[in-house]
């Protein structure tokens, strides 16, 4: 099996896509992730990556958002190298990873008091409002080690309400969520997507979004070989 | 978009809030270096000799190994739990520029683990029966010494963050870097003791101060990126 991966590429006809990977080559323990992987996101546009467990999912996610750059090929933001438009793209990004980035001893509101501050002026409103939508309201100011990691991921869904990001990278963020949590997530995604938004996702749970485009990571073959 | 951006300020001070308030959750974290310190320098009269001489004469030293120590015992809980929950990956996506909220963090850090120890080191001090007329001097070196140990400590921390087991990598990393601090420390004490002028000792100290403060958040965002890596 000389190829591990094949990306299938997705193409949208904008001058400037928000975000336009190219040729994106990837190898982490002498095994290659991805190679020659190339895609556009434009705005508005909801993207799924798709991919079976170690797939690179997440490398891809970290690659893109600057976390990872053990990486070949290029990645531009609004048509610009991002080593060259550092602060532009973070200010114009939102990712929320596996770890919810909620410390456990800090309450809701102290959490996103200090990540909304990273980003943006938040007024004390906003955040009571955005920890209400989420469905937190009388637990602003329990302790986060007093609830469950379904509620701390509903902590850093609020950071979605509060930021102003156009483009926002979740990581596996159904993963500890109860069925009304997926369903207003998937809600959030589409209002986003109407904004003129855009929505990099990975996700092993079946997204029920208008107009989603999907992107797999191949490893079909290496899975069926081993599952039949 | 742009309007709403949150300035330095606001994401720094948001930083020093936050880092604060966690230390002031974590009561245990709060109080381990400053026992630390306190246990340490207490063993000394017992392991070595109780008679007043004697104690006066090592009592410098043993004020800034102790000091030494108790910041490295520290050191860890600077970026460990933000690490492990994923709040730092939040700080390194910030538009802000990262040199200042580590530095942010180092100052936070320091105010809890650093500070009560300069505070308590006096009534150490004299229980050690160290000589009189120097203890300003004690004071002073320990309060421009104990922020570089902290800043130079996060420096190894930022770097062993990512590893499964540090053992005593993080000490293997660190204390190279903290014996000039500790040789001025101790060296402008027993100078000031013989009665030379205390500027000339002090403005070493200083001068290591403000190069560990301009450089040292540089090299700790540098290492923070490669173990989140």
């Amino acid at each position: 099996m000389d190829k591990h991966t094949s990306g299938q590429t997705e193409q949208v006809e904008t001058p400037t896509p928000l975000l336009a990977v190219d040729d994106l080559f990837c190898e982490r323990d002498e095994r290659v992730l991805f190679q020659s992987l190339s895609f556009r996101l434009a705005e508005g546009q909801v993207l799924q990556i798709k991919g079976g467990n170690g797939s690179g999912k997440t490398t891809l996610l970290r690659i893109l958002c600057g976390l990872n750059d053990n990486y070949q090929g290029a990645i531009r933001w609004r048509g610009e190298l991002l080593a060259n438009c550092v602060e532009e793209f973070r200010d114009g990004m939102l990712y929320l990873g596996h770890q919810v980035g909620v410390s456990k001893v800090l309450t809701p509101r102290e959490n996103l008091l200090w990540s909304g501050h990273l980003q943006r002026q938040i007024s004390a409103d906003e955040m009571d409002a955005a920890l209400a939508q989420v469905g937190l309201q009388g637990f602003e100011d329990s302790q986060c080690f007093t609830l469950s990691a379904g509620q701390h991921q509903r902590v850093s869904l609020a950071r979605l309400l509060l930021s102003e990001a156009r483009l926002w990278v979740l990581d596996e963020p159904f993963t500890t969520l109860d069925v009304r949590g997926v369903a207003f997530l998937e809600n959030l995604i589409g209002q986003h997507r109407d904004r003129g938004g855009s929505v990099l996702v990975t996700t092993h749970h079946a997204l029920v979004v208008d107009g989603l485009t999907e992107l797999t990571l191949g490893v079909d073959q290496m899975l069926r070989g081993s599952l039949s | 978009m742009s309007a709403a951006r949150s300035t330095l300020a606001g994401a720094v001070l948001a930083t020093l809030r936050r880092d604060l308030l966690i230390a002031y959750k974590r009561k245990n974290d709060l109080f381990n270096p400053f026992m630390f310190f306190v246990l340490v320098a207490t063993l000394f009269p017992i392991g070595i000799s109780p008679e007043p001489e004697a104690l006066g004469e090592i009592s410098a030293g043993v004020l800034w190994i102790s000091a030494l120590l108790a910041s490295l015992l520290a050191m860890d809980s600077l970026f460990r739990a933000d690490f492990e929950d994923g709040s730092l990956e939040l700080l390194m996506l910030s538009p802000h520029p990262l040199y200042f909220l580590v530095l942010a963090k180092n100052i936070a850090h320091w105010l809890v683990s650093g500070l009560p120890i300069v505070l308590v080191s006096p009534l150490i001090a004299y229980m050690l029966n160290f000589p009189e007329g120097a203890y300003s001097t004690l004071v002073l070196t320990l309060l421009l010494g104990t922020p570089v140990l902290s800043l130079l400590g996060s420096i190894g921390v930022a770097l062993t963050v990512g590893l499964g087991s540090r053992g005593l990598i993080l000490a293997v990393i660190t204390l190279p870097m903290s014996v000039p601090v500790l040789i001025a420390g101790t060296l402008t004490v027993s100078q000031t003791l013989e009665g030379a002028s205390l500027s000339g000792y002090l403005a070493i100290m200083g001068a290591m101060l403000v190069s560990a403060l301009t450089l040292a958040p540089l090299a700790s965002a540098a290492a923070l990126r490669i173990s989140v890596n």
